[in-house]
């Protein structure tokens, strides 16, 4: 099929003054390389921590970037280039943004009004209807203010003022945090559906258990850098995946023996040359630290940005779970 | 692509104009004596190179009256807008602290001031304490300081709800620490800044009332005293009289109102990255 | 010997009618991980603030090892983690300052959370979220501290950071005898880390 989404090679930087006094001009790169591909009917997820740069590839992709920033590479959209013209003319149309807050909806406007974007006509007074009642919200729900909803309600407001104009590429930036188990998973089972009728997503999330609710495809971010993609599938057992860091995470899920790493994650920008989780890797060699730019590369099926994938970890031969809880 | 460090241009402007305003201080407080003095050989003589904004009717150096005028507004402004901030800052913190009824006792005051204009108010308090110099200070400085002390209060109320407050608390900071260490550093920029942008306010008030005759006394080299004395020359075609005092008093009142703007730019965290 | 919440009732202010809270009683003793789930909105967190005693109860009590939470002056026994802690550190201040208010620093906390010496010069802004909740867990761990309230101080971290604080939170309460209140959405983490786990049902 073809992508509806094509992000190719795409880099984001961002001028900050630094310095004991402020007055020291500093360009921080925040996203580096990174590529993925969306197909009609398809969630792919993009995993890393927060505060690692991922709604910015979100506003990047809708160019609203905020004004000190700058993004490099190839973004495709239906196999064109997304330009800046472009994506105005296309965002709130066919490219929709579930945004992470609810602090998104304007408050001293009535929950109907949003949904139909200042149309008041008798076709956009149905299509509002029709995308409330969808997410389970009653018709009167159009006469609440924003402060009158709960969170949950709050969410499914959000999706649905997204959803109402049938679009083709729905970017989810963290649609749950907050919420209860519950909630999340309704809301989670809602970007499957829009899904499953034709439209590429792509959630942006911190929380792995989410995203192998719901996607298709797993990208994991690591310091800025697309580190892996995977299949949803290759994360039912470790030794299907193939970055040292994703296997971590898959170790540090609760049910798998809750393990934790040590060091930390570096900051995006600050790692010149290597792999960025040499600190951390236990698979690691004198090489790792050398290479200037690791290339990302097709292993089983999946891509990942590592020179020893096809190795077997030396960790995947001791028991899982030794170091775990009691 | 090399772009301009908007920060340090920010401080070199900052600095330049603080300069400016200092040396117009100084110079004017110099030529006090110059100014005042008459000369009945040289009167209503147009602009020229001797006299860059002429003479009027009692051959006084219009240009040193202006400079000298200046110097005053801003002494004046100065002193007014530090009366003000502090009214303003004990005001306020009061309301914050002391409980709701002090609150409602101090905002009710606030929005008693502030519903009367200015002008009125600054005439009355003039009026009331005899007018002159000391008259237009306690005039103008009690009438400034409402919207800083409302500015103050609502600061420190919303600061006393932040989580990492009450953490301090729990960890058993000190009452002063609490103040000095987590309150102060984020008043100051917001306090440091309403205060600058207080000077051009109380400049203009005091010229103002100067000119309707309820503030500084006639023989006081003030703004105000040139422009409505130059009132009763402008229609015999003596422009010059009016019109240049009058320009540098509005230039200064711009390069105060700059001065605070950038100054909020410089402090304000949020635009630390612009 | 416990923290104990007595038959408490909540509203916040102008919402008297509906109290948030209704009659919640609730024990964690020494060594006790308590787990508390609910749906969103329930008042998990007020619960918190008000065990922490950031809230007065409108009635009932909280109590101390008997005393009433309000009677204590000076360091408090009873310390809160919160969900976000970028806003539980003052933005101006150097994190080692923040730290070093709360009292002397223990280096080996530091290590054990794995904190930098370095982070100690920063501002809170210059850290990741992660980071900062190893901070704020390294200032809440005084040598008088007895109970723990940690609300939804995971949620907004990835995985491994996530089993890094809960590994060092529960080998600490164990040495410590630490009482710890745990909210979590995560059933898998509340069943994984607590001791019991309880319910917040409507009108409770």
């Amino acid at each position: 099929m073809e992508p509806i989404l094509q992000i190719q090679h795409v880099s984001i930087d961002f001028t900050q003054y630094t310095g004991r006094k402020g007055l020291k001009k500093q360009r921080l790169q925040v996203i580096r390389d990174l590529s993925l591909t969306i197909c009609p009917g398809q969630v792919v997820a993009v995993v890393g921590a927060s505060g690692s740069g991922k709604s910015l590839l979100a506003h990047g992709i809708l160019h609203i970037l905020p004004y000190n920033s700058h993004m490099e590479g190839e973004i495709l959209y239906d196999g064109v280039p997304l330009t800046e013209t472009r994506a105005k003319q296309l965002r709130g149309q066919e490219i929709v943004l579930i945004p992470q807050g609810v602090t998104y909806l304007d408050p001293l406007m009535k929950v109907g009004p949003q949904i139909r974007k200042g149309r008041n006509d008798a076709a956009a007074r149905a299509a509002s209807r029709e995308a409330l009642a969808r997410y389970g919200l009653a018709p009167e729900t159009e006469e609440l203010y924003p402060f009158e909803l709960s969170g949950g309600m709050a969410r499914r407001v959000l999706i649905a003022t997204a959803v109402v104009e049938h679009p083709r590429l729905v970017i989810a930036d963290e649609p749950t945090p907050g919420l209860d188990m519950t909630s999340a998973r309704r809301i989670l089972s809602h970007l499957r559906e829009i899904a499953d009728e034709g439209a590429g997503i792509l959630l942006i999330t911190h929380d792995l258990e989410q995203a192998l609710a719901v996607a298709d495809r797993v990208v994991v971010f690591y310091a800025g850098e697309t580190i892996e993609e995977a299949a949803v599938t290759d994360f039912s057992e470790l030794s299907k995946l193939r970055h040292p860091f994703t296997k971590a995470l898959w170790r540090a899920m609760p049910q798998h023996g809750f393990q934790p790493i040590s060091g930390a994650q570096p900051y995006p920008g600050t790692v010149e040359k290597g792999c960025p989780f040499v600190d951390s890797c236990v698979d690691c060699v004198d090489k790792c630290r050398l290479v200037e730019n690791i290339p990302l590369r097709e292993v089983r099926g999946g891509w990942v940005r590592c020179l020893q994938a096809e190795r077997p970890s030396r960790r995947e031969s001791t028991t899982p779970g030794e170091e775990a809880l009691p | 692509m090399k772009r301009q460090n908007s920060r340090k241009s920010t401080l070199l402007f900052l600095g330049v104009t603080v300069f400016l305003l200092l040396f117009l201080v100084v110079i004017g407080l110099g030529v006090e004596e110059e100014a005042t003095v008459t000369d009945f050989t040289r009167t209503n003589l147009a602009p020229s190179l001797r006299y860059p904004f002429g003479t009027d009717w009692m051959g006084r150096d219009m240009f040193l009256r202006t400079l000298a005028g200046l110097s005053l507004s801003i002494r004046i402004g100065l002193l007014t807008a530090g009366v003000s901030a502090v009214v303003a800052l004990l005001l306020g913190v009061a309301a914050a602290t002391l409980g709701p009824r002090v609150d409602g006792c101090i905002s009710w005051c606030i929005d008693l001031v502030m519903g009367i204009p200015h002008i009125l108010l600054v005439m009355l308090i003039s009026i009331a304490c005899g007018r002159g110099f000391v008259g237009v200070v306690t005039g103008v400085a009690l009438s400034h300081w409402t919207s800083l002390a409302r500015l103050v209060r609502g600061e420190i109320l919303q600061l006393r709800q932040a989580p990492y407050m009450l953490a301090a608390e729990k960890l058993g900071v000190s009452r002063f620490r609490q103040a000095r260490l987590h309150m102060l550093p984020h008043i100051l920029p917001q306090f440091l800044t309403g205060l600058v942008l207080l000077f051009p306010h109380a400049i203009l008030h005091e010229a103002s009332v100067t000119f309707l005759g309820f503030g500084l006394a006639s023989e006081q080299p003030a703004i105000g005293v040139i422009l409505s004395e130059s009132m009763r020359y402008l229609t015999t075609g003596k422009w010059w009289l009016a019109l240049f005092p009058g320009l540098a008093l509005v230039l200064v009142v711009i390069l105060f109102a700059l001065l605070g703007d950038r100054l909020r730019r410089w402090l304000d965290p949020a635009s630390v990255h612009a | 010997m416990s923290l104990e919440a007595s038959h408490v009732t909540f509203a916040y202010r102008g919402r008297r009618k509906h109290p948030i809270l209704q009659d919640v009683s609730l024990q964690i003793a020494p060594g006790e991980r308590v787990g508390l789930k609910a749906p969103s909105g329930r008042g998990k967190t007020t619960l918190c603030r008000l065990l922490a005693g950031y809230e007065k109860p409108l009635s009932g009590q909280v109590l101390l090892e008997g005393k009433p939470l309000s009677s204590i002056r000076g360091a408090c026994p009873v310390q809160m983690i919160w969900q976000h802690p970028e806003t539980a550190v003052d933005p101006l201040l150097r994190l080692g300052d923040t730290l070093r208010e709360a009292g002397p620093i223990d280096p080996t906390l530091l290590t054990q959370l794995h904190i930098q010496e370095a982070w100690l010069e920063r501002y809170p802004a210059e850290l990741s979220g992660g980071e900062l909740q190893r901070f704020c867990l390294a200032r809440a761990l005084q040598p008088s501290t007895r109970y723990l309230l940690c609300d939804e101080i995971s949620a907004m971290l990835d995985l491994v950071t996530q089993a890094q604080i809960w590994q060092f939170l529960l080998k600490t309460a164990e040495e410590r005898r630490l009482g710890l209140l745990v909210v979590s959405h995560s059933e898998a983490l509340l069943e994984r880390v607590c001791t019991r786990v309880i319910g917040l049902a409507e009108g409770m």
